[in-house]
């Protein structure tokens, strides 16, 4: 198989939170490794605190001041970012790269026009004048299905729908014509009809665009039903990656099998959920071996001495768990 | 009888219709809406954002008074009880809410958090008092030593544990559940999912539950409500309606609930428009101008809730038809 050069690749990339006095270290994002081509959808899926938004802010480096790269490259488009200065990085951030929040208020400013904010990335980026700018800022409005986009340019975000903030979100994030996107779901789950309607965005933005997208979330549905590939975070790590048909029929490690038997689904019943039991783990104060021991029904001697590395499970499917060891090729 | 009972509830909430205008318009949140808890049983209630999910609650929680209608608690009417009688009310039924941050006092410790209802309702010692809060921490999958932190210290998902063990520190009869697991962990769901569950069959606790997670609402509830601006458009046993939606709007609200397989892929009913406001909800059947199978007597007549398949459903596509045609429907 001729691989052609991924459009992102992540080699060990490791990000940690230090605090004031270096007392408390955080390993947030931990030897990750991924690839990840043009036109494709990774599911990044974890708890809370696991590392995803960790992750995509250091693709982004909009880390907080807190935050080292301790190590690792990430290459886009085949060139390394942890070597772009940062007047480069601004400029790659929103035009090569563009991450978009799930709640549109976040991200609208609601003093400005939305013409305004959906024309500025275009000014920023391109130096377009303001004239152009906001013509191709009415087509892309248009781009995302809002009606009447001339008037709608001079309104405010209060004046929109949820929806219709939502789109505009979309617009904005396309305006420069990103090769990927990071989508950064909060942890809160939204109204089904309105996480319906912004699913299909982002699944009509990146056909008729050919992005690559990043799907953070904590919920496997939404892999299920958008993603191509599934990223497993635990403690920081990708503990588990590879195709979703894969992963949800024959997961190998056992955080993610645990975490496909854990969700409700509709027509089950009233069956007992099968719990995770123990808490998520302190990133400050992991425990020795397997970050996931102290929670693993399968758990060994040797989980509790030994990190495990990534290995490969089949095709294109590695698992981070000494079970794994056995069945590596 | 019911432990709690509803009948015909109706909320109205003023508001200035213009900025300088002295007409005032009014939401009709909540508007005609009947139920009946049972003891140790779970009501789920679900519908689009702002159809009266937490209105609804409010009201059971007398945190709202209502416009109009009846609570009734073991038969007895609310707003007939005495002083006495009220606060007896207000222990057995407490909540726990969507939004952790609301809840969560900054500059308390988060063992005070937990520990202030047992200390404002109780006489209890100090080492009951740290006893008891030692094990909801345990019950919610914290680590003991959260006790000592304050709120800030967490995640989100971590917050909203902290609201749950607070709301389980009085042992109440009737818990309102808004949102209560939207915040969590999907590993910690489960946890929290199956201790209410376990708290019920072992106190007889009832649940108002509400969810956005219509799995989890199924999985939870013995009877699940669909409410649609501010009335139930159908209401029967939970595996039913979930299995076999009779409304239109179920039907479209349970085709957007996210696949648990990548190989589930539903068919999505896709609706029209947004919701309309309830500051101006549509003539006749309030669903009319979205619902794919309207016919001319839905913009006129407000079609009520009558039995369709052992569930009530208020749609006029099952007026006046045998019990095997709405078998069909
Ligand atoms: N600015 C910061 N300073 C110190 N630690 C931080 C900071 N931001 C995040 N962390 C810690 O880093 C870890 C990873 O956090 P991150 O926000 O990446 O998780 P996440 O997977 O996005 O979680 P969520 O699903 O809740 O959004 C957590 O343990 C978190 O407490
Ligand atoms: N105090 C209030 N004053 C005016 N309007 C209100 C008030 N509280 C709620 N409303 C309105 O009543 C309607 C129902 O709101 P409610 O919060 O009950 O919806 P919900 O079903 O809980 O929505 P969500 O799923 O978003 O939580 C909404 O239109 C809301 O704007
Ligand atoms: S390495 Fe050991 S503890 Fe870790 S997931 Fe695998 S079996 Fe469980
Ligand atoms: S009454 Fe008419 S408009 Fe309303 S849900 Fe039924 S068919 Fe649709
Ligand atoms: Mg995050
Ligand atoms: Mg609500």
């Amino acid at each position: 198989m001729s691989a052609p050069t991924p459009l992102l690749e992540l080699r060990h990339l490791t990000t940690h939170y230090v605090s004031a006095r270096g007392s408390r270290v955080v390993a947030a994002v931990e030897d990750v490794s991924l690839r990840l081509h043009a036109g494709e959808t990774l599911g990044v899926v974890g708890e809370s605190g696991s590392g995803k938004t960790t992750l995509a802010l250091t693709i982004l480096r909009l880390l907080p001041p807190a935050a080292r790269i301790v190590r690792g490259e990430i290459l886009f488009e085949g060139e390394d970012l942890m070597r772009k200065p940062d007047r480069e990085m601004r400029r790659i951030r929103g035009k090569r790269i563009a991450m978009i929040l799930q709640d549109p208020m976040a991200s609208l400013n609601p003093l400005f026009t939305i013409g305004d904010q959906v024309a500025e990335p275009i000014r920023v980026h391109e130096g377009a004048s303001r004239g152009s700018a906001w013509t191709r800022a009415r087509d892309l409005l248009k781009a995302v299905k809002i009606s009447a986009p001339e008037t709608r340019v001079r309104e405010y975000p209060h004046q929109m729908s949820g929806g219709m903030r939502q789109r505009i979100v979309g617009a904005i994030a396309i305006s420069c014509e990103p090769r990927l996107l990071i989508a950064d779901e909060p942890t809160t789950s939204l109204d089904v009809t309105i996480q319906a309607q912004y699913l299909r965005l982002l699944r009509d933005l990146q056909r008729e665009h050919g992005l690559a997208l990043i799907f953070i979330t904590h919920n496997l549905g939404i892999v299920a039903k958008m993603c191509d590939h599934v990223a497993v975070m635990y403690a920081g790590r990708i503990v588990e990656l590879g195709p979703t048909r894969r992963i949800f029929d024959a997961a190998a490690h056992p955080y993610t099998q645990a975490l496909l038997e854990s969700i409700p689904r509709l027509g089950d019943g009233q069956r007992r959920l099968a719990a995770i039991d123990g808490q998520p783990p302190d990133l400050a104060a992991l425990p020795g071996g397997c970050p996931f021991h102290p929670r693993c029904t399968q758990v060994m001697d040797r989980c509790r001495a030994d990190d495990p590395p990534a290995f490969d499970v089949a095709d294109d499917h590695a698992a981070r768990c000494w079970l794994a060891a056995r069945d590596a090729r | 009888m019911a432990l709690l009972e509803a009948e015909d509830l109706v909320k109205h909430f003023p508001v200035q219709s213009g900025l300088f205008s002295r007409d005032r318009g009014r939401v009709s949140a909540v508007d005609g809406v009947s139920f009946a808890i049972e003891r140790s049983q779970t009501l789920g209630l679900v519908g689009e954002s702002g159809c009266g999910k937490s209105t609804t609650a409010k009201l059971v929680l007398k945190l709202e008074e209502p416009t109009a209608g009846v609570i009734r608690w073991e038969g007895r009417n609310l707003a007939e009880l005495d002083g006495a009688g009220l606060r007896e009310y207000r222990r057995s039924v407490q909540a726990v809410f969507q939004d952790p941050y609301a809840s969560l006092n900054p500059r308390m410790r988060v063992g005070a958090i937990i520990a202030e209802p047992l200390v404002t309702n109780e006489r209890l010692e100090a080492s009951e008092v740290a006893r008891r809060t030692g094990r909801l921490l345990d019950l919610v999958g914290l680590p003991a030593r959260a006790r000592d932190l304050f709120p800030h210290e967490f995640s989100g998902g971590q917050r909203q544990r902290i609201a749950i063990a607070r709301a389980l520190a009085l042992e109440p009869r009737l818990v309102v559940l808004d949102e209560p697991v939207s915040a969590l962990d999907v590993s910690i769901r489960a946890q929290i999912l199956n201790l209410l569950r376990d708290l019920q069959a072992q106190l007889g606790l009832a649940y108002l539950f509400i969810a956005h997670d219509l799995a989890a609402v199924a999985h939870m509830s013995h009877t699940v409500a669909v409410m649609y601006l501010g009335k139930i458009v159908e209401i029967g046993d939970a595996r039913a309606v979930a299995a076999r939606p009779k409304h239109p709007y179920t039907q479209a609200l349970f085709s957007a609930a996210l696949p648990s397989h990548p190989d589930e892929q539903r068919e999505e009913i896709i609706l029209a428009g947004e919701v309309p406001s309830p500051l101006h909800p549509p003539a006749g059947c309030r669903f009319h101008p979205r619902c794919p199978h309207a016919m001319a007597r839905c913009a006129l007549d407000e079609p009520r809730l009558g039995p369709v398949n052992g569930r009530l459903t208020a749609c006029h596509l099952y007026d006046a038809v045998t019990p095997e045609a709405a078998e069909r429907g």
